[in-house]
C-alpha cells in the first residue's frame, strides 16, 4: 500500500524538454509560477494555459500522466470551488434555504481552481521531465553564490540527493515493519486517537533505529570512498548550457514579459 | 615488501555503563601480524565477533590501531595526512548493499569515488565505463540501484571502488546478505579482478567455501590469528576448524569422514571433482 | 483441520504498468504437524505466499481456508488468525522495539488480549524455548548478539503459541554457528510442540536435512511438492530455476555417473559415508567376490 507513493516521479522519454538543462527548467518553472499569480483576466489565463499546453505537447509526457497527478488534489479543488461559490458576498444567482450562490463566488472559485490546476500541472511537468538528481544539481549550481554567505549549499544538495535515494528504501522498510508487527497481532486500524498513536511506537522505534544504522553505514561507506565535502570535487555530469538552453531562457523571459503586458494593458 | 602489513596490531575499545563511564576495555584485535603481497587473494575467515571486520577497518583507515601499526603500500594508516591516500589505494566494499550506494543511477554511483578524488570529467567517464565493463554491469548503467538484485548491487559497489583505481580491494563480508546465486556472482567478480587486473583482494567472510581459491587464508578467533596458511593447509585441519565453529564445506567433511573410517583419501579435499577422483583412486588401489 | 489454499492468485500492478503475477494459481494443503520447506530463487513469490497464509495480504482471487473457514470472510477475525499462524519475517530482529527482552516478547500475547499473568507466562516459556536464560530477560534487546536478537524475535512470535509457525529465511545474514542454532531450534520446536513448521529458504543445504516435505516455487507457481528425495531428482529443472542441490547430492551424483552404485538423492554426510564405506568394504573383501563386482567401476 505504502509503496504506491512515489515522490518526484520521473517519466522517461526523449524530448526537447527532457534534454533541457535542469537549471533552465527550474528557473522557467519559477517564472511560470509567478506568472500564474501575476495575470488577472481571462486573456491572461488563456495565455498561461496555452503556454502550458504547448510545453506538455513538447515534453512527450502522455496527458493521462499529468491528469493522474491532478487526482489527489481533486478534493481540494472541489472544496475551493464550493466554499468560494457559497461564501462570497455579491450578486445572488441562486438561493435556497439560507445559502446563496453568487456570481462573484463562482468567478473567484473557478479562478482559484484554474490557478491550482495550472500550478500543479506546471510543477509536475518539471518533475516528470527532470530526474531528481538533476534537480538537486541544478539547485546546487543556482544557489552557489550563497556559499559566500557560508550557506552549505553543496552539503544541502548532497543531503537532498541521499534523501531521495533512501526514501523508497525506507518506505519499503516501513511496510515490512508494519506487516511484521501485524503478524504479532498489532492493530493499526481500530481504537481512539490515543490508542492509534500508541500503536505507532512499534513501527517508529524500529524505523528510527534502522534509519540511524543506515546513516551510520552510509557515512562510513562515503568516507571510505574519499568523500570529504564539496571542496576539490569534480563532477561526472557537470551542467553545461547548450544553445537550446539560451533559446529557452529567451522564451521564458518573453513569456514573462507577455504576462506583464497583458496585466497592464488588458 | 607487502602491500598491506600489520605489525603487532592491537585494537581496544572502551565499554561504557549506562552513565557513560568507562567500565572496561575490550580487545577486538589482539597482536595480529599480517603480510599481504601485491596481487594476492587473501581470505580472512572467522565467525561474528572474531575481530575480522575490525581488522579490515584498519586497512582502510576507518579505525586507528591502539598499538602496533598498519601500513598500506608503505603508508602508515595512523597518520592523518595519509588517510585519503590510503583509502584511495585500499578500497573497501561493505556488507549491506543498500547502505553503501550513494548514486541514484548505477553509473552515477560508480562515478562518486572519482568525483571525490577530483578526477577530471572525461576521465571519470572512462573509469566508470571501464569499471562497469569489468564487473559486467554495463547494461545496467542507467538503472536505479533499488531495482537491482543483491548480487548486482554488490557488483556496483565493487565497480564504485574499482573506479578509484585502488591497488587492493577489501571486501568486508560482501556476501553475508545475499542468496546463493548472488554470492557466486560476487566471488566470481572478485576472483576475476584478481586474475585479470592483478588487484590484491582481501576477502572477509564466514563462508568457508568462498575461500577455496584464495592464495592464503587467515582464520581469526577472539581477536587472534588462530590459523594461517594455504587453503590446503587450513582445510586439512577439520577438527580444529570445527572447534572454531566454522562450517567446513560438506565435501571436505565427507572426505574427512571417509578417511577416518579407513579409506585412503588424501588429507584435504576441497572440490567435488577432487573427492570423486580420490574415491576412485581409493577403489583402484 | 489444516491450512489450505484453493486457486490463489496474486497480481500486483507496478508503476511500469506491467502487472506482476506474484502467485499463479496456487492450490496447496498444509497438513497439521508437518515440517515443510519452501524453497525458491529470490523473487519467486515465496515471501508473498507466506504473507497470504496469515491474512496479511489478500489474494487477488481464490480462497484461503484455516480450519475450514475462509480467512477473508467478512466477519472472520484475522487478528486472532495471526496468533494461530505465526509468521517470523526476514531479519526479524529489526522489529524489536521494547526496552527489555521480556517486554518485547510480551507484545504478541498482549495483542491477543490475554490477562497479565498468562502474557508473562507465555513470554517466559517462549524465551526459554529459544534458549535465552532468565538473567537475560531484563537486558535491552539491542545489546544482544545477532543470533540472540534473532532468537528473541522468534520468541516474540512463539509467545502467541501459534499452531503453525512460518519462518521466512530465518538464517539470512547469520554466521555458520548462528545458522545452525536457528535450524536446530526450528527442528526442536517442530518435534517438541508438534507445531506445523514452514521453513522458507533459498538454500537447499539449509532445508534438505530437516524437512519432511519440500515445496519448490518458481515464478509464482509451486513447481514441486514432494519429499526432498523425490524433488532432488529434478536436477536440471532445479538448476534452471537458479537453485542448487545440496553439495553431498552433487558428490553422489558424480559418483553414480562414474558407475558407483550409490543413491544419488542422498543429502547427509552420514548417509553418504555409510554407502561409500559399504562399497569400499565389499571391494576390499575379495572373498565376497560376487557382490563386490556389481558395484565396482569398470574404468
Amino acid at each position: 500500500m505504502i509503496r504506491e507513493i512515489t515522490i518526484g516521479q520521473y517519466y522517461d522519454a526523449e524530448s526537447v524538454i527532457h534534454r533541457l538543462d535542469p537549471r533552465v527548467k527550474l528557473v522557467a518553472t519559477l517564472v511560470y509560477i509567478i506568472s500564474i499569480f501575476l495575470v488577472d483576466n481571462p486573456v491572461g489565463y488563456a495565455f498561461v494555459a496555452a503556454f502550458m499546453i504547448v510545453m506538455v505537447g513538447l515534453s512527450g509526457v502522455p496527458v493521462r500522466y499529468i491528469v493522474k497527478g491532478l487526482r489527489p488534489i481533486m478534493i481540494i479543488l472541489f472544496i475551493t470551488v464550493l466554499f468560494n461559490m457559497l461564501l462570497t458576498p455579491g450578486r445572488v444567482l441562486l438561493s435556497f434555504w439560507k445559502i446563496n450562490v453568487t456570481w462573484e463566488g463562482i468567478r473567484i472559485g473557478f479562478t482559484m481552481a484554474l490557478r491550482l490546476v495550472l500550478l500543479i500541472t506546471g510543477t509536475s511537468l518539471m518533475t516528470l521531465t527532470t530526474t531528481p538528481n538533476n534537480l538537486t544539481d541544478a539547485m546546487e549550481r543556482l544557489l552557489r553564490p550563497l556559499t559566500r554567505l557560508h550557506v552549505p549549499v553543496h552539503e544541502i544538495a548532497m543531503m537532498m540527493s541521499i534523501a531521495l535515494r533512501f526514501i523508497p528504501i525506507l518506505l519499503e522498510e516501513t511496510d515490512i515493519i508494519m506487516k511484521a508487527q501485524m503478524a504479532r497481532g498489532a492493530d493499526f486500524e481500530n481504537g481512539d486517537l490515543i490508542k492509534r498513536a500508541k500503536a505507532l511506537v512499534p513501527i517508529l522505534v524500529p524505523l528510527f533505529i534502522s534509519a540511524f544504522r543506515r546513516a551510520n553505514d552510509l557515512a562510513m561507506a562515503m568516507e571510505a570512498r574519499c568523500y570529504r565535502g564539496g571542496e576539490g570535487r569534480t563532477k561526472m555530469k557537470p551542467l553545461v548550457y547548450a544553445r537550446r538552453d539560451y533559446v529557452s531562457y529567451a522564451i521564458t523571459w518573453c513569456f514573462l514579459a507577455g504576462c506583464v503586458l497583458i496585466r497592464i494593458f488588458l | 615488501m607487502g602491500i598491506i602489513t600489520a605489525k603487532n596490531l592491537i585494537y581496544e575499545y572502551l565499554r561504557r555503563d549506562d552513565e557513560g563511564n568507562v567500565c572496561g576495555k575490550t580487545r577486538a584485535v589482539d597482536c595480529v601480524d599480517v603480510d599481504v603481497r601485491p596481487g594476492e587473494f587473501i581470505s580472512i575467515l572467522g565467525h561474528n565477533g572474531s575481530g575480522k571486520s575490525t581488522l579490515a577497518k584498519h586497512i582502510n583507515a576507518i579505525l586507528s590501531p591502539t598499538e602496533g601499526e598498519v601500513c598500506v603500500d608503505g603508508l602508515n594508516t595512523a597518520d592523518p595526512a595519509n588517510t585519503w591516500e590510503v583509502r584511495q589505494r585500499a578500497g573497501m566494499v561493505f556488507q549491506n548493499p543498500d547502505n553503501q550506494i550513494i548514486g541514484q543511477l548505477v553509473e552515477e554511483d560508480v562515478g562518486f569515488g572519482p568525483e571525490n578524488l577530483g578526477v577530471p570529467t572525461p576521465e571519470i567517464w572512462e573509469r566508470v565505463n571501464e569499471s562497469l565493463r569489468l564487473l559486467g554491469m554495463l547494461d545496467f548503467r542507467m538503472r536505479s540501484p533499488n531495482k537491482l538484485s543483491g548480487g548486482q548491487k554488490q557488483r556496483v559497489s565493487i565497480a564504485g571502488v574499482l573506479a578509484m583505481h585502488p591497488k587492493c580491494i577489501i571486501l568486508d563480508e560482501p556476501t553475508a546478505m545475499l542468496d546463493p546465486n548472488g554470492r557466486k556472482e560476487v566471488i566470481r567478480a572478485a576472483r576475476a579482478l584478481n586474475d585479470v587486473e592483478k588487484i590484491t583482494i582481501v576477502l572477509i567472510t564466514h563462508y568457508m567455501e568462498e575461500t577455496i581459491y584464495s592464495d592464503k587464508i587467515i582464520v581469526m578467533d577472539k581477536g587472534h590469528v588462530a590459523m594461517q596458511g594455504t587453503p590446503k593447509e587450513i582445510f586439512s585441519q577439520v577438527e580444529k576448524l570445527q572447534e572454531l565453529r566454522l562450517n567446513v564445506p560438506q565435501v571436505t567433511l565427507l572426505a574427512h569422514e571417509l578417511k577416518k573410517q579407513g579409506m585412503p583419501i588424501p588429507d584435504c579435499v576441497l572440490t567435488r571433482k577432487e573427492l570423486r577422483e580420490a574415491i576412485k583412486d581409493a577403489f583402484k588401489s | 483441520m489444516p491450512l489450505s489454499l484453493d486457486h490463489v492468485n496474486c497480481i500486483y500492478a507496478t508503476d511500469t504498468n506491467h502487472p506482476v503475477h506474484a502467485l499463479d494459481d496456487i492450490c496447496l494443503t498444509l497438513e497439521d504437524g508437518q515440517f515443510i520447506g519452501l524453497i525458491g530463487h529470490t523473487g519467486c513469490g515465496k515471501s508473498t505466499l507466506v504473507q497470504h497464509l496469515n491474512g496479511l495480504l489478500k489474494p487477488t482471487s481464490g480462497t484461503i481456508t484455516f480450519d475450514g473457514e475462509d480467512i477473508h470472510a467478512r466477519d472472520y477475525d484475522r487478528r486472532a488468525l495471526r496468533g494461530k499462524v505465526g509468521l517470523v519475517f526476514q531479519y526479524p530482529e529489526h522489529q524489536l522495539f521494547e526496552t527489555d527482552v521480556l517486554a518485547d516478547v510480551c507484545f504478541g500475547p498482549k495483542n491477543l488480549g490475554l490477562d497479565k499473568d498468562e502474557i508473562e507466562k507465555r513470554a517466559r516459556e517462549a524465551l526459554l524455548a529459544v534458549g535465552m536464560t532468565e538473567e537475560e530477560f531484563g537486558n535491552s534487546p539491542f545489546e544482544l548478539s545477532g543470533g540472540q536478537k534473532r532468537r528473541v524475535a522468534i520468541a516474540g512470535v512463539l509467545a502467541m503459541q501459534p499452531r503453525v509457525l512460518i519462518l521466512d529465511e530465518p538464517t539470512a545474514g547469520l554466521d555458520p554457528a548462528g545458522r545452525e542454532e536457528i535450524l536446530e531450534l526450528t527442528a526442536k520446536l517442530h518435534h517438541d510442540n508438534h507445531m506445523t513448521v514452514i521453513l522458507v529458504s533459498h538454500s537447499m543445504d539449509d532445508v534438505a536435512n530437516y524437512v519432511e516435505r519440500l515445496l519448490v516455487m518458481d515464478r509464482g507457481r509451486v513447481k514441486y511438492d514432494d519429499v526432498p528425495k523425490e524433488v532432488f531428482k529434478h536436477v536440471k529443472e532445479l538448476e534452471d530455476m537458479g537453485l542448487a542441490l545440496p553439495e553431498i547430492t552433487y558428490v553422489m551424483r558424480s559418483l553414480k555417473r562414474h558407475r558407483f552404485d550409490v543413491d544419488e538423492t542422498t543429502t547427509t554426510i552420514e548417509d553418504a559415508c555409510e554407502q561409500i564405506m559399504n562399497l569400499y568394504r565389499m571391494r576390499k573383501a575379495p572373498m565376497d567376490g560376487q557382490n563386490g563386482s556389481s558395484s565396482e567401476e569398470k574404468a
